[in-house]
């Protein structure tokens, strides 16, 4: 009698059942189950997401998933936004988009994060992937509104064109008029970091006008406030709108158009933009107000109490990001009014100013966590902090999931006892067992690291700035932190040490970034050496590193797993550590 | 060189009584080697020593001399938490002298910001990378500053000693970003320019609110763009001669790009003015230069400039 084993179970049923899974974690978990599993979710995945375009090759990708519809690639690290990341350092998405033009021809959707974007690439995405449906761009550079061009006039099925917080030089504003007449299937689109020029208003009031489906509107800085009217009025289907400049004279015919054009945006959720706001043309909104779930005010430098007043009167909110103008006094308004709050994020109106210009400090952020019982995600930039405070704040907020603090000052101890803030970040991870991603600063010990290491079992990204004493620190997060996938630390007294008695920790984490420590030359070429599946990347504007010494100390350090070997498309300023290394410049 | 990566049991580990308090600030850029290899002890961790097979404590800080060949890192290195005394006790906040360096390595003059400001960084000084906020914010804050200062002419908004309160009142509700203290507007651009070299071909980005001066400026550039391979003496000589990109002197010239368009050399204008109006900067051959606005000296044949 013949045995029925698992293995004889249908293929197409099983590929039936892996369409209903969609997480790339559990379609990976799914694939090593078995051979067949393998092959047979290998052929029905879809969608592809890779953390660090050179931790894999295009080629690689293709192999093995034969028919892809969605990508999504990170390219620089993320200390690249703060300037630590010289220009040319790397991130071109042209290799990827040459080989899946072949591979893929059926691609709808494209998202790259921190990555170089040419013309010339986005050429080729117009030409080769008639399908494309969403393109996302963000934090990305390299490409002008000539590529731009290139995408309105052939993706005659692009939904979604995001371009946040990219930066495009900006050659002409005609671009949107590639858009041929007969496209109307634009859903979303933001345009919110394009420059003077790039904008043509009339070609975008046609587009608005002729696409019924735009839900989300981000529009650019230069767009003055008196059009507004006119565009929203084409669109009040819209659930999401950003502004342009928030700024103009006072008149009653603009006025009172703008408050008709939000009053009939009965979906309108999500507002943003706001930059130059006056609080002349704040009320405008208010019809909007009760129902926001997402306010952007970041970029506006209104005033207590008109931003209070502002606040007080949208009780559905759930994120809200906002400058320091709303004090501690606004934040308890916020606190009160606000129940579903879950993120808030507030940054510095003046952040080299000598003196606060505003009265924000840590107790407004207490009294939010007091007061939001939902608060899941906080990003706070003031100047003084407590121990007590963030004691309190973590037996408020158990359910944690990203909490970043930054003191202006960076090494800046508790202002009421002139303790390091160990016990305060050690209370968070204490009580905060979801906490995924924290960031951290304040004067703080090894003491803190300790803490981080016995609590923060779920934490994924950890970021560090001017704290710790010694490697015993370093060796605390990497022995510790189980769930640990990104790393990134800076000017902290960090060695050879940790990273050394660690190595093997390196290879389950997707990066570690180390800039102005004191890790040596010679423990960089040694975990060369003794890790071919990491990519050490030494970083240094002085000159090669085979003109020091073993013992001098790497300006920057990147360290990534990978199973593509060593890129080649370095600039001269970055070094590979591996094994050819000490051969190479011998 | 042993290349073992484990965790050795016991020995090793170097000095013990525990962390960098006895590091005073004087010799706090040379004793950054030193104190790297000592472990911090905590009684309860003394089992755990980490191994280390490479030997770092060959090279003792104190007595190395500050033209040392290999320590570059010396007068190059960012002062960093380890410098500083023992955090417990301390009544003065550590972080001042730290963050007053510039990313671009200058400690040989931090050292001697000791004590620093009672409320932590000194506002003419920041180190790159903090505070944490992306580049394009940066330039949206700046951006602001600089229409709020073209709408009002002047620059005198607020000032550092008024009281929180008093300067509310003094708020203009027009609406404009007002700065409450100089520091924005007097500095001006808060952002990063880009900056190109004449035959090279990867642009590099120089932050001009970390320079108040041309000098300053030319001298980061110069590091950019003009390192030397050997990187022994250059350093000492790059502090203490004058630019070259600046006197006309050297292959190449320092130039700019303004808010109209027009290509001017570097070093006409009073420092302010240029960093309002700068786009861009680029590093070009002398010999191209010709034609553009003629140096701050030359004044008498000064002409409109042309573009490039």
């Amino acid at each position: 009698m013949q045995k029925k084993t698992a293995y004889s179970f249908p293929d197409e049923i099983l590929e039936h059942v892996f369409s209903f899974i969609h997480s790339g974690k559990d379609r990976n978990a799914a694939s090593v189950v078995c051979k067949s599993w393998y092959e047979i979710e290998r052929w029905c995945r879809r969608k592809i997401f890779v953390g660090n375009c050179y931790a894999v090759s295009p080629t690689m990708v293709i192999r093995r998933f034969p028919d892809i519809r969605s990508i999504e690639l990170k390219g620089k690290p993320h200390f690249a936004d703060f300037n630590l990341v010289p220009d040319g350092w790397g991130g071109y998405v042209l290799p990827w988009i040459s080989e899946m033009a072949g591979a893929y021809p059926w691609l709808e959707e494209i998202r790259l994060k921190r990555m170089v974007v040419t013309d010339e690439s986005l050429e080729l995405v117009a030409k080769s992937f008639t399908n494309l449906q969403v393109l996302v761009l963000f934090s990305c550079e390299g490409f002008s509104t000539d590529g731009l061009a290139a995408i309105a006039a052939s993706c005659k099925n692009l939904r979604e064109l995001d371009l946040r917080d990219s930066e495009v030089d900006d050659l002409s504003g005609h671009w949107l008029n590639h858009f041929p007449d007969t496209y109307t299937s634009l859903v979303s689109l933001n345009i919110s970091c394009l420059g003077s020029d790039d904008v043509s208003f009339s070609a975008l009031e046609r587009l608005v006008g002729r696409c019924p489906n735009l839900r989300r509107l981000l529009l650019n800085r230069e767009v003055p406030l008196d059009k507004i009217a006119n565009l929203l009025s084409r669109a009040p289907q819209l659930i999401e709108f950003g502004t342009g400049t928030y700024a103009a004279e006072l008149r009653s015919d603009v006025y009172s158009n703008l408050a008709e054009a939000f009053c009939n945006c009965k979906e309108l959720k999500c507002l943003s933009g706001f930059w130059d706001a006056v609080p002349a043309y704040l009320p405008v909104i208010y019809s909007v107000c009760s129902r926001l779930t997402s306010l952007n005010l970041s970029y506006a430098p209104i005033q207590n109490p008109d931003l209070t007043k502002l606040v007080s009167q949208c009780p559905s909110l759930q994120r809200m990001l906002v400058l320091d103008y709303i004090e501690d006094s606004g934040l308890e308004v916020l606190a009160s009014s606000c129940k579903d709050l879950q993120e808030l994020r507030v940054f510095p109106s003046d952040p080299f100013g000598e003196e606060p210009n505003v009265s924000l400090t840590e107790k407004g952020l207490v009294a939010v966590s007091s007061g939001c019982p939902k608060l899941q995600s906080v990003l706070y930039f003031c100047r003084q902090m407590s121990n007590a405070a963030l004691v309190t704040i973590a037996q408020n907020c158990p359910n944690f999931t990203r909490f970043r603090l930054c003191l202006l000052d960076p090494k800046i101890a508790d202002y009421r006892t002139l303790q390091p803030l160990d016990v305060g970040f050690g209370a968070i991870v204490e009580h905060c067992k979801d906490l995924r991603r924290l960031s951290l600063s304040g004067l703080l010990t090894d003491r803190v690291f300790e803490y981080i290491g016995m609590h923060a079992k779920k934490l994924e990204m950890l970021s560090v700035a001017f704290a710790g004493e010694s490697d015993l620190a370093l060796h605390h997060v990497l022995s510790g932190c189980e769930s640990l996938r990104k790393l990134e630390i800076m000017n902290c007294p960090f060695g050879d040490k940790a990273l050394l008695a660690n190595a093997a920790k390196l290879e389950t984490m997707r990066s570690l970034w180390m800039s102005s420590c004191s890790v040596s030359l010679g423990a960089c070429k040694m975990l060369g050496q003794k890790m071919p599946r990491l990519n050490i990347e030494v970083m240094d504007e002085k000159g090669p590193p085979d003109s020091r010494a073993e013992s001098d100390p790497v300006d920057k350090l990147y360290i990534y797993r990978s199973v593509a070997g060593p890129r080649f498309d370095m600039p001269p300023f970055v070094w590979t550590m591996d094994e050819d290394f000490a051969s190479e410049l011998s | 060189m042993e290349g073992e990566l484990v965790l050795l049991g016991g020995g090793g580990g170097g000095g013990g009584g525990g962390s960098s308090g006895v590091s005073t600030n004087e010799s706090a850029v040379l004793s950054n080697v030193e104190v790297v290899s000592e472990a911090c002890s905590y009684p309860a961790e003394s089992e755990l020593e980490l191994g280390l097979g490479l030997s770092l404590g060959g090279a003792t800080g104190k007595t190395k001399p500050a033209t040392a060949t290999s320590s570059w890192g010396e007068c190059g290195r960012i002062l960093t938490a380890k410098d500083f005394p023992s955090v417990v006790s301390h009544r003065t906040k550590n972080g001042g002298p730290s963050v007053s360096v510039s990313g671009t390595k200058r400690a040989a003059e931090s050292v001697s910001h000791e004590g620093g400001s009672p409320t932590g960084i000194s506002g003419s000084s920041q180190v790159v990378g903090w505070p944490p906020i992306r580049a394009y914010r940066m330039n949206s804050l700046v951006n602001q500053a600089k229409s709020q200062r073209a709408d009002e002419g002047d620059s005198g908004i607020g000032e550092k000693d008024k009281p929180k309160d008093a300067l509310k009142k003094k708020l203009n509700y027009n609406g404009n970003k007002i700065s409450s203290t100089t520091t924005v507007n007097e500095k001006g651009h808060l952002g990063f320019v880009k900056v190109n070299m004449d035959g090279i071909p990867i642009g590099r980005k120089v932050d001009l609110n970390a320079h108040s001066c041309y000098q300053s400026l030319a001298q980061a550039l110069e590091d950019m763009f003009l390192r030397s391979t050997n990187s022994v003496g250059a350093e000492k000589e790059q502090l203490t001669k004058a630019s070259k990109l600046l006197d006309g002197s050297f292959e190449f010239v320092l130039t700019y790009e303004d808010k109209e368009g027009d290509w001017m050399l570097v070093g006409d204008v009073p420092w302010r003015m240029f960093v309002s109006s700068v786009r861009r900067l680029r590093i070009m051959r002398t010999s191209e230069a010709n034609g553009l606005a003629p140096r701050f000296h030359d004044s008498n044949e000064r002409q409109r400039s042309k573009p490039i």
